[in-house]
């Protein structure tokens, strides 16, 4: 410890090529940073997903919907819990670009499939009382700037009134939070009841069913008691676990966020290697520095453990300052305005951070402090 | 010692001597080279993709023909047209006309699921219900395995990049529709289109299979020429009882592919742009520490008459030679290894596939090129003023 003034006084000497050197790691811990947020918004959803529950849809697409009648048969399997249905609208609100989703549901049903969801008691109690009433999720309400008591229009044209015309009106009677980043705040969920009377065709049918099961452990046996059940009908049905559900939204992307995360690989190594090698430099500079210390008393031991620490403190300065920007830049929300809806920097990311940037410095310093140790002193001298 | 051709010759001698000292400073100067290709490789590879999923997109997309959709509909996914109106969509005016009637195909499109080849899991591949108008309609569709299928019939055609990214479409295989499987008879390509992602069938047959009715989903129209364009739409917008959205097939594709475009350049070029920023400072270093070693050299140059002018050029084409060095093998790297790279993706604006492959253009070679160049002045930029502002008298002291 008392040779951290030292240390200190060893980076200051060269004050531009430590700055540089700590920007140019900065910008790689930066580039981690948002790849984890990245990732995170990739596969976020899997993360929401209970272990507990199931969606069934029809087999052949998830664009046909399954007949409501199912539900009641549904419930009778042996081991479900409870069920709840959400049928996806698909209306625009304002222009194209404005993307989020807007589900027809029935409110007590999936409040309780989703506990995560914080609804506040008079807001669940308004989305009851009134037909035409519609719950959004923070994120989305933030967006557009949506108040309770807000008429929100919105136009579909997979769903059409029985008059033909598109436009739905939605008094949007609450706003409900995650109690984690990982619940999916963008939504606007609305009655099914009042969906399935306005419409023109479909009537009778729902999107999809979410399932609670008992025993999480028996999950795989349900779904496919789930299957046997609609096996032969018209609509036939394809159960599996939530997680498995999302996850296969996260492959439809395909190999494409395996190419990113490569991508962003290769770039964090590049920079890595570029900062790498500015410390050894430095440390290749003094050499008849370390060989004026060694002369007067200091072990090989205190030499390496210096220029260790030296490395790892501009590593951890940099990776410090890098992480926090990107936190500060994710914490400003999703670049693309909507398309992301978890766009958030995980903890366990953030530690990993640290670590990798410490295991930078280390890798950095390593081979330099072991030349500095081996250095003999009558040799260092002389170059001096 | 004056005059452009002197001033030239100091420029190309001490250029010379910097690109002679470079061996003894190896490291360094592979660190930078590396940082500069890394962030030329990373951009030109992001951005292929966005290039790439945009010509599939676009390819088949021409000025003489349309696609009408329900007003409202901004995918064949949502819209819903019903028999008649496709009829009088048909009988408009500006539709061009072959030996069966007009050239307009009344079309379903839903989407099935196929495991995609690379996950092996589900994905959303479309499936589009045809009238057998729609070979003239599209006019660029090319038979290249098996044979064509029979209008009535469940069977279908698979496009090659379909058949390639998904499980089960070669010809032979088959798909699985409600409880019956559908044998692939053949495998088309569509000029490299979106259509070419797509598997085809009879409309008739789509309609009773998904309990659709007499209903389809949009019309794709031949028009006489471009500039029938105008007048067919006015006359759809002016009919009573249509409620219809005519676009331009080109229009219509090229809208279809802004959103995953934007997206993949955004991240790009956010990527990319960050990564410059750090081969800038690994360049600055670079080229401070050159000019460092080399203090009493470029003294003994002024001493000698060598401009200050001089100085400052050569040690940014020294820097400059280095990164567009760096930038050849970048872009190099990006094109071995991304270009033609085929795979598909979700595009959620029609909530299907796309197959598609990237393509590392020339023109993105050459930004590349640019941001290797402009990374490479910076980082010269800064120590070469350095070196031009040296006390002559004081660096020679330290000789």
């Amino acid at each position: 410890m008392k040779f951290l003034p030292l240390i200190w006084s060893n980076l200051k000497r060269r004050k531009l090529r430590t700055l540089l050197t700590v920007l140019s790691i900065l910008v790689a811990f930066m580039l981690f940073g948002l790849l984890s947020a990245i990732k995170q918004a990739l596969v976020g959803g899997v993360a929401m997903a209970g272990a507990d529950r199931l969606i069934v849809r029809h087999k052949v697409s998830l664009i046909i919907s399954l007949p409501a009648s199912y539900q009641q048969r549904i419930d009778k399997i042996p081991g479900v819990a409870a069920s709840a249905h959400l049928t996806w609208f698909g209306g625009i609100y304002q222009d194209p670009k404005n993307f989020f989703p807007q589900m027809a549901t029935v409110p007590e049903e999936i409040l309780a499939m989703y506990p995560k969801v914080i609804l506040a008691p008079e807001q669940k109690q308004a989305w009851l009382n009134s037909r035409n009433a519609a719950v959004a999720g923070r994120k989305t309400a933030e967006r557009f700037g949506w108040k309770i008591g807000d008429r929100i229009p919105i136009t579909s044209a997979i769903w059409t009134h029985a008059d033909g015309t598109q436009l739905w009106d939605f008094d949007l009677v609450g706003i409900f939070d995650g109690q984690d980043k990982a619940t999916d705040t963008t939504p606007l969920w609305f009655r099914y009841d009042c969906f399935d009377e306005g419409r023109q065709y479909d009537k009778g049918h729902v999107g999809w069913y979410i399932i609670r099961v008992k025993d999480s452990s028996q999950a795989v046996a349900i779904a496919t008691r789930i299957d046997d059940e609609f096996a032969n009908s018209p609509a036939e049905t394809k159960t599996e676990p939530e997680g498995a559900f999302v996850q296969s939204f996260a492959k439809q992307i395909g190999n494409i966020a395996l190419i990113a995360e490569a991508i962003m690989g290769a770039v964090f190594f590049t920079i890595l290697l570029v900062a790498g090698n500015t410390m050894a430099q430095s440390v290749r500079e003094r050499t008849g520095e370390l060989g004026a210390l060694k002369a007067i008393g200091f072990t090989n031991v205190q030499v390496l453990c210096q220029v260790m620490a030296e490395s790892c403190l501009l590593a951890l300065l940099g990776g410090a300052l890098g992480l926090g920007l990107s936190w500060l830049f994710i914490l400003h929300g999703d670049p693309t305005h909507g398309l992301l809806p978890f766009f958030y920097f995980p903890v366990n990311d953030l530690l990993t951070g640290l670590g990798i940037s410490l295991a930078l410095g280390a890798a950095a310093g390593i081979f330099p402090a072991l030349q500095a140790m081996r250095l003999r002193v009558a040799d260092a001298l002389r170059r001096m | 010692m004056t005059g452009p051709w002197t001033w030239l010759l100091q420029v190309a001698a001490v250029t010379r001597f910097g690109l002679m000292s470079v061996p003894r400073r190896l490291g360094s100067v592979v660190a930078t080279f590396v940082g500069i290709a890394g962030v030329v490789a990373v951009l030109v590879g992001i951005l292929s993709m966005a290039v790439g999923f945009k010509m599939a997109m676009t390819a088949s997309g021409s000025d003489d023909k349309a696609i009408i959709l329900r007003s409202g509909a901004d995918s064949e996914m949502v819209s819903g047209l019903d028999h008649e109106t496709t009829r009088a969509i048909a009988d408009a005016p500006g539709v061009a006309r072959g030996a069966q009637g007009p050239l307009a195909s009344s079309e379903l499109y839903v989407i099935i699921n196929v495991p995609k080849r690379s996950t092996g899991t589900d994905a959303n591949v479309p499936l589009r219900g045809l009238d057998p108008a729609a070979l003239q309609v599209r006019g660029n569709i090319k038979l290249l395995a098996g044979r064509m299928n029979e209008w009535g019939k469940n069977e279908v055609i698979a496009g090659v990049g379909a058949a390639q990214e998904f499980g089960g479409l070669q010809v032979g295989g088959s798909i699985k529709v409600g409880r019956s499987d559908w044998p692939v008879v053949g495998l088309f390509s569509a000029g490299g289109g979106t259509a070419e992602s797509e598997i085809w069938t009879d409309g008739k047959v789509l309609q009773a299979a998904f309990n659709r009715g007499d209903t389809y989903q949009s019309v794709y129209v031949k028009l006489n020429s471009p500039g029938a364009f105008q007048p067919f739409t006015n006359y759809l917008a002016n009919k009573p009882g249509l409620n219809v959205k005519p676009a331009r097939e080109s229009d219509y594709f090229a809208e279809h592919s802004v959103m995953l475009t934007q997206l993949i350049n955004t991240l790009g070029v956010l990527i990319a742009f960050l990564m410059a920023a750090g081969a800038v400072f690994g360049a600055l270093n670079t080229m401070y520490s050159a000019v460092a070693a080399r203090t009493r050299e470029i003294a003994t140059l002024r001493a000698l008459g060598f401009g200050s002018g001089a100085i400052v050029v050569s040690l940014m084409l020294e820097s400059l030679a280095v990164a567009l060095a760096g930038g050849c093998i970048g872009g190099g790297l990006a094109y071995l290894a991304f270009n033609n790279f085929h795979t598909s993706t979700m595009n959620w604006q029609s909530f299907s596939q796309v197959a598609f492959a990237f393509r590392v253009t020339p023109g993105l070679l050459l930004r590349g090129m640019i941001w290797a160049a402009v990374i490479g002045l910076i980082g010269g930029f800064f120590p070469a003023l350095r070196a031009a502002r040296l006390p002559i008298a004081s660096a020679l002291r330290e000789l």
